[in-house]
């Protein structure tokens, strides 16, 4: 069968519908609207041409050989989803939600975030619309990225600090979805990965899934041919199933996800979800999760604030399960050193989610060599990392933080 | 045993319900979380509850991302569990509870420790430690199937939410799977005191007996014996968390028994 073809709400055992009752007859509604959008070319030429003209779609590709030297000489290309509007492949996702939510007659859009890059996508879409926004985003993520917050708040956003539990990315979801519990009539919950409950694992990799699309075509123009791998970062995982999805059915093209394995995947401290984890039920869907033996929840460490979640979509779990795709561990470190490579090779500062991405790409090019092409879903630009870079590498001189 | 008018065995928390409805009133529901302040305090507090008016105890398991609840009780259930409350106390203060008072003890619980558990076990040990059933706030009946077969096996409730929102069919589906009663939120939102209590959830209830419920109580809000009167003159119960929470949270379990007698008041025929 097609792996291509799955549309919810089970992968495998995995996904389903695990949320409070008030929530099924918004689930409902927003599936159903979606599934009539997907199949309206109305709807599909409206997104194609704000793509066109608002993201700057199609994204291109970027042969990266100076970085490949690093990479067992393995040829490396990167699809370049940094230079879309707002920095980051989430306007993808952001602006088919927000159509879907204008179709529903949604005036207020909320959303939750990590590195601030879906809020920040989530804002602008709002804008561009003219809907009202609120982002929630745990205190600890409006501090490691306060740059993030103000483009938010400049954006006509209202950005809530979350304080409760570990006050990072699994606590926001939890105050969006109360939010959403109790304003669901007026409100889309513009939920930001291929987590959550159906029809979000599905519909969000639907909104993603061009950027694989463009990308295997721009490769087999550059190349001839489809490359060996194609790799991702995987935080909940959006930007990993849309680059992985043109290519499921593609049995010789190796799918790899690298997750966050901060301090290191056998320490306290990561955020490796499938490599540590182990099936539960969070946030509306089954899938693997960072939890004790009781259940509870795990916080989640990664240096990147778009990665430290203790969850992953349903559909990763399943593509693990199966082999189709591998899932490995990439540290904090090794993220940061990649990082670095880049920028310093290439002239292309990527997020520290997106080096995650490159860190792992690194060694596998190692080990599938010379001959191999290697495909990067670059996810999104550094930017709003300069902060964590700066002092992470010591590059801000102590006088200069006065102006 | 009693028989229900569908033919089949009451449960201890269906015989209480209708006998306060036989009565010409209604059943109070208690919540309050184990292991808040700490197990001990905990259990002496659903105790006081069932000592002073509250016919149902509905105790509830911290978990890290209770995203059915409020402010009030995300404070109390996130100092549980820094405290290091673990599952094994909540059957331990089951065990205690019933040992102490007759009054049937319900756990409310989200899905994930059940699932981690082992949804046979936590049954099985559930029963044995005296307990009566689940309310499973994110757990619908469509994704219920081990937990339906489960609660069949040991005898055990199991109470599904109903919302303003759910369609006729699925309230219909509350209805025909629940057991104990059916939890109608009053309105849509999450755990906490409102001053007014929508009056969706009158609809809601009305709705419910078209699909047939003899058994629908409503919570989320209500925190005085002017709302439990006012909910009992439709529905079969009133349940009541945070206030009581509150209660415990400030003046401890003499302001427990203190808010709970209050709010017994509410269940008089007046
Ligand atoms: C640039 C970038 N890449 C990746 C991610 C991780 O999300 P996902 O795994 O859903 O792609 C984020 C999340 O904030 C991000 O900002």
């Amino acid at each position: 069968m097609a792996l291509r073809t799955q549309t919810g709400p089970y992968f495998g055992e995995y996904g389903g519908r695990y949320v409070p009752e008030s929530l099924i007859a918004a689930l409902d509604e927003l599936a159903a609207e979606y599934e009539s959008a997907r199949d309206d070319p109305a709807f599909q030429a409206e997104l194609a041409e704000l793509h066109r003209t608002y993201t700057g779609r199609p994204s291109i590709i970027t042969e990266v050989p100076r970085f490949a030297e690093h990479a067992g000489g393995a040829r490396v290309i990167l699809k370049r989803e940094d230079l879309n509007h707002t920095g980051s492949h989430k306007i993808n996702n952001v602006l088919g939600q927000a159509l879907v939510a204008k179709r529903l007659g949604k005036t207020r859009l909320i959303a939750e975030t990590g590195a601030g890059q879906h809020g920040v996508a989530t804002a602008t879409a709002a804008a561009l619309f003219g809907m009202s926004c609120v982002v929630y985003m745990g205190e600890v993520d409006t501090e490691r990225q306060a740059l993030n917050v103000a483009r938010m708040r400049l954006l006509g956003a209202e950005v809530i600090p979350v304080k409760t539990g570990s006050r990072t990315l699994k606590d926001a979801i939890n105050d969006a979805l109360r939010d959403w519990v109790a304003n669901v009539d007026t409100t889309h919950y513009l939920l930001g990965t291929v987590a959550g409950p159906h029809p979000f694992p599905v519909m969000v990799r639907d909104f993603h899934k061009i950027i694989g699309e463009e990308a295997r075509q721009q490769v087999l123009d550059l190349t001839g041919a489809l490359p060996t791998a194609v790799t991702a970062c995987v935080g909940g995982g959006s930007n990993a199933m849309g680059i992985f999805h043109a290519f499921l059915d593609d049995p010789d093209v190796q799918l790899f996800g690298y997750e966050a394995a901060g301090e290191g995947a056998d320490t306290p401290r990561h955020a490796a979800t499938i490599t540590k984890g182990r099936p539960g039920v969070l946030h509306g869907a089954r899938s693997y999760m960072l939890q004790d033996e009781d259940g509870q929840t795990v916080e989640s460490h990664s240096i990147s604030a778009g990665l430290d979640y203790p969850g992953v979509g349903p559909e990763h779990a399943w593509l693990s399960d199966i082999g189709r795709a591998s899932y490995l561990p990439v540290t904090d470190a090794a993220a940061m050193d990649a990082l670095r490579l880049l920028s310093r090779t290439e002239g292309i500062i990527p997020a520290i989610e997106s080096a995650h991405a490159l860190a792992g790409t690194l060694e596998l090019g190692r080990k599938l060599g010379p001959d191999s092409v290697i495909l990067v879903n670059l996810s999104g630009r550094g930017d709003k990392d300069m902060e964590t870079a700066g002092r992470y590498f010591d590059l801000i001189d102590a006088e200069a933080e006065q102006v | 045993m009693t028989e229900t008018q569908s033919g089949t065995t009451a449960s201890p928390v269906e015989r209480v319900i209708r006998a306060r409805r036989e009565a010409g009133t209604g059943a109070l529901i208690g919540y309050l979380p184990v292991g808040f302040p700490d197990l001990e305090t905990s259990v002496d507090a659903a105790v006081a509850l069932a000592e002073n008016g509250v016919d149902v105890i509905e105790l509830g398991l911290p978990y890290s991302d209770p995203v059915m609840d409020g402010p009030v009780i995300q404070a109390a259930t996130q100092q549980a569990l820094a405290q290091g409350f673990r599952l094994r106390d909540g059957f331990e203060a089951v065990r205690r509870i019933t040992s102490r008072v007759d009054a049937p003890v319900v756990l409310m619980t989200y899905w994930n420790p059940v699932v981690q558990y082992g949804v046979d076990r936590f049954a099985d040990d559930l029963a044995a430690a005296g307990g009566a059933g689940l309310i499973t706030p994110d757990l619908i009946p469509d994704e219920a199937g081990e937990w339906i077969a489960a609660s069949n096996r040991t005898g055990l409730d199991r109470i599904f939410l109903a919302a303003p929102s759910s369609t006729a069919t699925r309230l219909q589906q509350a209805v025909s799977t629940s057991r104990g009663f059916v939890y109608a939120v009053s309105t849509m939102g999450i755990t906490g005191a409102r001053s007014d209590v929508d009056n969706a959830a009158r609809g809601l209830v009305e709705r419910l007996r078209e699909a047939g419920s003899e058994s629908a109580c409503v919570g989320l809000g209500i925190s005085t014996a002017e709302q439990v009167r006012e909910v009992l003159a439709y529905a079969d119960g009133a349940i009541v968390g945070s206030a009581l929470v509150s209660a415990l949270a400030n003046g401890g379990v003499d302001e427990v028994a203190r808010t709970a007698r209050a709010l017994s008041d509410g269940t008089r025929v007046s």
